[in-house]
């Protein structure tokens, strides 16, 4: 919200601050001040001076030269300006002072434009007349300064004045940033009261006074509310004899301060009563109501209905609607109708000044996808108090600017006022939660200019009805501090019980994860949870997977963004086909990501929500890169078992000869693999790339952070080395299973040190060679012992087919 | 005899005295002091010298033999610590060479941020826990003191599923379920991911993280919450860091506020950073509104409490100077190794 500080001087009149001062002061006390503009900022020695003489420039058909009285003496100033006359009143700089802008009206340079004394083809030219734009403002602003030249100031001012003065520029037009507990602070009485309270002076609101010829307006009008849930109070009053004019200069100026363009004296009254009260208006030609009457309804679902800026909004039976005797002429509280609006051939109208449920308006404008300003303040909730002054005020207004006649009377249809709140007030207690200790009339001192009323005898204080976010205690303590002033507060530590510090034991798992991964090499990506259902069909997910049931946004910010992740490797693999596009080598990635795996569709209940540790690379390394990283990382969350990898798990976005699923105790905990060259395609990575998932809440059973030790060996290790011809489809983890199952409790190590496949090894083998470590913790082994394992082990690789190599 | 020795112990002399290598002393102590080397034969012919000669023969031997020793070791570490000299002149390297380093990867930002986050409040007793980002209307808005209807909700513009259940559009609602699932005294933080309808620009993002604080016990006041925020914006700050509370509106706090730090790069004299301002917006608190306390079963005649809610994002972009959001997403290692 936009406003000039005349306007709320208008009712704090003592109110003496700089910008500043009182940005800060407000920001404090909880009206926010976003920033502001002054509009004399750059306007230095600008004064009324008066067009003596105009003769032509002897060099040049453009120019003219003009004498200029500005009061203290006259100066000679060459301009281009067409539309200046001898006798004239314009606003003049002095040789040395500022203006804002050029004659153009395009962006103002930070630091003005100095004018200074010089010759315009050779005569001397002494100052310059500004126009609108040369001031900062513009036409909206000043409907009467011409399209193009110089402002012309009215007859009757002062040669020698402060131009800047004359044109109410020496003003600062303030942005507030109002929360939307606050809905009376979205008028500029709001605010005032809030600055009077704030400083301390004097609030002096509007009198509005009686209004109105000896007329009825019960014999030009009937209203009926047919829903008054919707519709708690509709006050209408009647103007005829309307003279369209424009309003006056002092009202456009506040209108279009506030960011609102002057249009007509009917139209600016309406607007002007919105931003004085925040009570939204609306103005219907009279004759163009059918009947003479006016009826609030539902809308009929299927209704469509012509707003008055000419689009044809669909309405259903929950839209309320101010219907003439014949149809419908205006979607209540957001926008009148096409058929009904105010035209210049207006003679009498009607002022609805009424209050709508914000909920139900909310709903409304939602439907007809229409927002203004009037659905979002009704939309806050207004107080229904506040419609009868309001309207009696903007007939006050027709009566002052001459605009039409005010009938007499006023049909106020009304479900009942709302009654000032009471609530407890116990001092104490606000002390006890500000931590304070403020006394009770220093709290009541604050009360006052807020209009918040006290009642002695019940100790309570009653809140005014625009104050709706005023309920109770809590509510209370929050006025005191902001008037006592926030920064006042003292500074301490809770005390009471301690607590313990501490993270999840998930999340230190988490962080487990992270460091071994960085230690690694992998560095941490971030993606976004939500994805496009296309993603799937990228992955080569099947169209029958359990992977495509997602959960669906209803709203999302496109398709792109519309479903939940329930595989994280879109955003790995898109990271890295970012990187590959940026030629970024070795790249190496790990993401902390949940997935969403819904327990039933359509989604009744929270879906499983799956931490996945995700790797992903490509460059340096290979699938028994991403292996070393899981095993480093299992082992430091004292999963020390032995980890099987099964290679017949189902990964479409996998290549199919090398992937593997990851078992832990039995239970899958995860996968890995290369990417599916296909997979690897779609996503424009030009290099084989690799994967490994581990899935958190798996695994999560089998990690510890117990640590126990065990002795270190005491006697020695007997090592035997194995080389051996293997046939191509037995896997070296069968080997090392039946290694491990055989040797019993001596084994302490089983290293493969090489392995071969290749012209000297028959068609269909490979040479494989382990090394063997026993060792017994209790003695020394002997020869019998050794022979006895290794004659196992042999005759098991025998089983297998596996023969040993001379 | 004597003659004989001094002959042996010159010319033993010499051949040291002209040693250059350490094989060589070998050669000379076979030479000299060896089972068949001359001061041996001396010694041999002992025999022949006259009996009370002896002595004195045998000690002029064992003089030569000891010279010849303690020569023989001078003369070896000489020739070894030249020799370790020589080899270590051959093995001088350009230490201006590239490092060799293990490759490590490096933590994103908003990890870095909220790790310093973490430390601050588990430092001051805090425990830091979870809630679901897929998440029930009833606590993000409901029982937050947000209705349906409440104007509230369209600040936030939320992704919803369906009526009951959206993608939640802030860390709040771990505050309730916290509340319901604990009695006071409650110290947590909840950082987490949160999501909102914001498009993809340079300051928005329709995913980013929030880092909610939440104090209940017996006479927690809001002297308290301006206490453990001023602390926590001098550890994450820096010392010298003021705050600034602004009355502010959130319906589940009364009173609430914004906080203001004061300008961590111009230390508040107002620069491009800050806008000129002097103060930088980094959250939102307030004391736990009571209906909110009430809606949890929490008496709030007997407790009380504060909350307060930071954006990481925020944080991150701040203390890193990073001025696109877009970056946090996109993953590109050149950017992330700058962490």
């Amino acid at each position: 919200m936009n406003t000039a500080l005349s306007w709320i001087k208008a009712y704090v009149p003592d109110l003496d601050v700089t910008a500043q001062e009182y940005t800060d002061a407000m920001t404090l006390s909880g009206t926010k001040v976003e920033g502001y503009e002054c509009l004399d900022k750059n306007l230095e020695k600008i004064v009324v001076g008066q067009i003596k003489e105009i003769r032509r420039h002897p060099d040049a058909d453009k120019l003219i030269v003009c004498q200029v009285d500005i009061g203290t003496e006259t100066i000679q100033i060459v301009t281009g300006a067409p539309n200046v006359k001898e006798g004239d009143k314009v606003p003049v700089v002095l040789d040395g002072g500022k203006v804002a802008g050029g004659h153009d009206g395009g962006p103002l340079p930070e630091d003005g434009i100095r004018i200074k004394s010089g010759k315009l083809r050779g005569i001397d030219s002494n100052g310059m007349m500004c126009s609108i734009e040369e001031l900062g403002s513009s036409r909206d602003m000043y409907p009467l300064a011409p399209e193009s030249g110089i402002y012309i100031l009215p007859a009757d001012t002062e040669v020698g004045a402060d131009a800047v003065e004359v044109l109410g520029l020496h003003d600062v037009v303030f942005e507030y940033e109002v929360t939307s507990n606050r809905v009376d602070c979205y008028s500029v009485l709001g605010i005032a009261r809030e600055a009077a309270a704030t400083f301390r002076k004097p609030f002096v609101p509007p009198v509005v006074t009686e209004s109105g010829n000896g007329e009825d307006i019960h014999d030009y009008l009937k209203v009926t509310v047919e829903n008054q849930e919707l519709c708690p109070r509709y006050c209408a009053r009647m103007v005829k004899n309307i003279k369209l004019a424009p309003s006056p200069e002092w009202m456009q100026r506040r209108l279009a301060a506030s960011g609102i363009r002057p249009i007509n004296n009917i139209v600016d009254i309406t607007n002007y009563i919105m931003e004085e009260y925040g009570q939204p208006m609306h103005a219907f030609d009279y004759d163009l109501l059918a009947g003479h009457e006016i009826i609030v309804k539902c809308a009929e679902d299927g209704d469509q209905f012509q707003t008055l800026d000419g689009q044809v909004r669909k309405l259903d039976h929950t839209v309320l609607m101010i219907n003439d005797g014949e149809k419908e002429v205006g979607i209540a509280g957001i926008m009148g109708g096409e058929n009904s609006k105010i035209t210049d051939n207006v003679k009498s109208m009607v002022f609805e000044c009424a209050c709508f449920d914000g909920t139900n308006i909310r709903l409304s404008a939602k439907k007809a996808g229409l927002r203004t300003d009037a659905s979002g303040k009704y939309e806050k909730g207004l107080d229904p108090n506040t419609a009868l002054e309001a309207v009696n005020r903007a007939c006050q207004l027709i009566e002052e600017l001459g605009a039409g006649e005010v009938v007499g009377g006023i049909i106020d249809i009304c479900a009942g006022l709302k009654e000032p709140r009471r609530i407890p007030f116990h001092p104490d207690r606000i002390n006890k939660l500000l931590g304070t200790d403020i006394s009770r009339e220093t709290m009541l001192s604050y009360f006052g200019p807020l209009e918040i009323g006290y009642d002695e005898e019940t100790s309570q204080v009653i809140a005014p009805t625009w104050r709706q976010d005023l309920e109770r205690e809590a509510d209370i303590a929050e006025e005191v501090a902001r008037f006592y002033g926030y920064d006042k507060i003292p500074t301490t530590l809770p005390a009471g019980e301690s607590t313990t510090g501490k993270l999840s034991y998930k999340l230190r798992i988490e962080e487990k994860a992270r460091e071994i991964a960085e230690f690694s090499g992998f560095s941490q990506a971030m993606t976004y949870s939500f994805e496009s259902p296309r993603v799937f069909d990228k992955l080569l997910i099947p169209e029958d997977s359990g992977l495509r049931q997602t959960v669906v946004i209803s709203n999302p910010l496109g398709e792109d963004f519309s479903v939940m992740r329930t595989l994280p490797l879109n955003g790995m693999l898109t990271s890295l086909s970012t990187n590959y596009n940026r030629r970024n080598k070795d790249v190496r990635l790990y993401e902390m990501a949940n997935v969403y795996l819904p327990k039933s569709l359509p989604l009744t209940e929270l879906p499983d929500e799956r931490m996945q540790f995700v790797l992903g690379m490509y460059g340096d390394g290979d699938f028994f890169t991403m292996k070393g990283v899981v095993e480093e990382f299992f082992e430091s969350v004292g999963m020390n078992g032995r980890v099987h990898y099964d290679p017949n798990g189902s990964h479409p976005y996998l290549h199919p000869g090398r992937k593997a699923d990851i078992i832990y105790n039995k239970v899958t905990v995860g996968y890995l693999g290369e990417i599916h060259p296909d997979v690897a395609d779609n996503y424009k990575i030009g290099e084989k790339a690799y994967v490994a998932v581990v899935d958190m809440p798996a695994m999560m059973d089998f990690t510890s952070f117990g640590r126990k030790y065990t002795g270190l060996a005491k006697f020695p290790a007997v090592t035997r080395d194995l080389s051996m011809v293997v046939p191509g489809t037995v896997l070296a983890g069968q080997i090392e299973d039946m290694i491990i199952q055989r040797s019993g409790r001596i084994l302490e190590d089983c290293q493969l040190f090489d392995i071969y496949q290749g012209s000297q090894i028959k068609e269909g083998f490979k040479s494989m060679a382990y090394s063997i470590t026993f060792r017994a913790k209790d003695h020394t082994l002997e020869e019998k012992e050794i022979t006895g394992v290794m004659n196992k082990i042999l005759n098991g690789l025998q089983s297998m087919g596996i023969e040993l190599r001379a | 005899m004597k003659e004989q020795l001094e002959k042996i112990k010159v010319k033993a002399l010499e051949r040291m005295e002209s040693a250059q290598a350490l094989e060589t002393l070998n050669d000379i102590r076979v030479a000299y002091l060896g089972k068949k080397s001359e001061l041996t034969t001396v010694l041999k012919s002992m025999k022949d010298v006259a009996p009370e000669e002896r002595p004195k023969v045998g000690q002029m031997v064992n003089e030569v033999r000891a010279l010849i020793e303690s020569k023989l070791e001078e003369t070896r570490a000489a020739l070894a610590r030249k020799a370790r000299e020589d080899q270590m002149a051959k093995e001088v390297i350009d230490v201006t060479l590239p490092a060799k380093r293990e490759k490590m990867g490096h933590s994103h930002p908003n990890t870095i941020a909220l790790a310093e986050v973490e430390r601050i409040f588990v430092g001051m007793g805090y425990e830091v826990v979870e809630g679901p980002e897929v998440e029930y209307d009833k606590y993000n808005f409901e029982k937050l003191n947000i209705p349906k209807g409440h104007p509230a909700r369209d600040e936030q513009d939320t992704f919803y599923i369906n009526e009951n259940i959206l993608l939640r559009s802030q860390t709040s609602p771990v505050q309730i379920r916290t509340m319901e699932n604990r009695r006071p005294p409650i110290r947590i933080i909840a950082p987490g991911r949160v999501f909102r309808s914001d498009a993809v620009d340079a300051t928005h993002s329709p995913s980013f993280h929030q880092i909610e604080g939440l104090v209940i016990d017996k006479h927690i006041t809001f002297a308290d919450l301006k206490g453990t925020l001023a602390e926590f914006a001098k550890e994450l700050f820096g010392p010298e860091t003021k705050v600034k509370f602004r009355p502010h509106h959130f319906p589940f706090t009364e009173p609430s506020a914004e906080v203001d730090v004061s300008c961590f790069k111009c230390g508040g004299k107002g620069c491009r950073f800050c806008k000129g301002s002097g103060w930088i917006e980094i959250l939102g608190c307030g004391m736990v509104h009571p209906r909110v306390l009430e809606m949890c079963d929490i008496d709030p005649n007997e407790y009380s409490g504060f909350a307060f809610g930071v954006g990481l994002e925020r944080i991150a972009l701040l203390k890193y100077e990073i001025d696109d959001m877009r970056l946090l997403y996109e993953n590109d290692t050149r950017f992330l190794k700058q962490f």
